[in-house]
């Protein structure tokens, strides 16, 4: 039984929410857009985890990595994976609010900490990296 | 082009309107007016200029015509909008289509029924429940600009439900409390003199609640008061997981059982 019992007996007309909504607006296209992108980012999350299950086997490792199935996935992924970090990260002064104060923390600030946060994750992976390859 | 010059010509606008006349016929219908550009003139009063000269029948609400009471509310060329505050030079000379707002069950020509949406305004408990009463010569309940800024954004809504038309996860799912609704509850669980957001938790943190929320953000583009309830529903979903932290893993952290309701 629904929750609202509407009040008003009279006639009324329904519009049917139409398949292609999403294609009406560039909101709602974008939107669909970033759903989309889960869909990459839980592929990356399963090639990561194929790694991981060769992580014993040097040769299945490297061979995983150069397979080129495995380099169309990477080259496909990257836009879709990019464009899921910067709409998440614009986002997310919406729903981590600070006040110092009576006034709110800029906005600006907030996503700029996820970037800086982002950069030196990277660099840091990338030194490992290099001290990995200079110790090999 | 100088509003002396406008008002003085025969430039006109064409206006499409959404026409629903439940007595006379099932379906909705689009009907074409012809009124006159006014530089000055917003698509309300092209709507007035057509029920007062050309045609009497055709229904819609409005009040204020200044952007505070939140009955004109409608879709202009597909977007919602206070057509109080969409002017006719902003479209002109392309024709404008007037449609009832998005979503919502028409009742006749621009008209919605907003039942469901004043039921939920009631659900969530959208007033201020003080956390004790207190005597009248105790004087007033008092608050500090700091804390009247966390949730003063958020008491600028007008009802006007402008949200709820650009939102498609209400069109897709009416039961959704929607963005209006959940702004407002989250705007007196913000407030500093209010003790009953353990009675709204059970209706927001609910499906039907911020987790219908897929966070399209079209709510607070389309607000003209600036509300922002995808905000308001970000931070909401933030304290209902940190509460269900609490209750799963600190044992005094449980929240308190919702007191009897009010």
């Amino acid at each position: 039984m629904p929750r609202h019992q509407p009040a008003t007996p009279a006639k009324q007309h329904i519009r049917p929410m139409p398949v292609g909504w999403w294609l009406k607006r560039t909101s709602y296209f974008l939107f669909m857009m970033r759903e989309l992108t889960c869909v990459f980012v839980g592929g990356y999350a399963l090639f990561l985890l194929m790694l991981v299950a060769r992580i014993g086997e040097p040769d299945a490792f490297a061979a995983l990595l150069e397979h080129p199935g495995s380099l169309v996935f990477h080259v496909l992924a990257l836009p879709f994976v990019l464009y899921h970090t910067i709409t998440w990260f614009n986002v997310t002064p919406k729903a981590l609010v600070i006040y110092r104060g009576e006034e709110k923390v800029n906005p600006v600030i907030i996503a700029g900490a996820n970037y800086v946060g982002w950069i030196v994750v990277s660099v840091a992976l990338i030194w490992i990296a290099w001290i990995a390859i200079g110790s090999a | 082009m100088a509003a002396s010059n406008t008002t003085t010509s025969n430039a006109v606008v064409t206006m499409d309107v959404f026409r629903y006349e439940p007595d006379a016929s099932e379906l909705p219908r689009m009907q074409r007016y012809t009124v006159p550009f006014r530089e000055d003139w917003v698509v309300l009063d092209a709507l007035n200029h057509i029920k007062d000269e050309i045609d009497g029948t055709l229904s819609f609400r409005w009040s204020c015509r200044m952007g505070v009471c939140g009955s004109c509310g409608m879709m202009v060329n597909g977007e919602p909008r206070l057509t109080c505050n969409s002017f006719l030079r902003d479209y002109y000379p392309n024709p404008i289509r007037v449609e009832p707002l998005s979503y919502f069950p028409v009742i006749r020509d621009l008209i919605i029924n907003l039942d469901h949406f004043l039921d939920k305004l009631e659900e969530v408990k959208a007033w201020l429940i003080p956390a004790e009463d207190r005597e009248l010569s105790e004087g007033e309940y008092r608050q500090s600009p700091a804390q009247l800024a966390q949730y003063k954004q958020f008491s600028m809504c007008i009802n006007c439900m402008l949200c709820y038309a650009a939102c498609p996860a209400y069109g897709h799912h009416s039961e959704f409390i929607g963005p209006a609704a959940l702004a407002l509850a989250q705007r007196y669980n913000m407030d500093s003199r209010d003790g009953a957001s353990d009675e709204r938790a059970d209706v927001i943190f609910s499906e039907e609640g911020i987790w219908d929320c897929t966070f399209v953000g079209e709510c607070a583009r389309v607000c003209p008061k600036n509300v922002d309830p995808a905000s308001a529903i970000q931070q909401a979903k933030v304290e209902a997981t940190k509460d269900f932290f609490k209750s799963v893993l600190v044992p005094w952290g449980k929240r308190q059982q919702p007191a009897e309701s009010r």
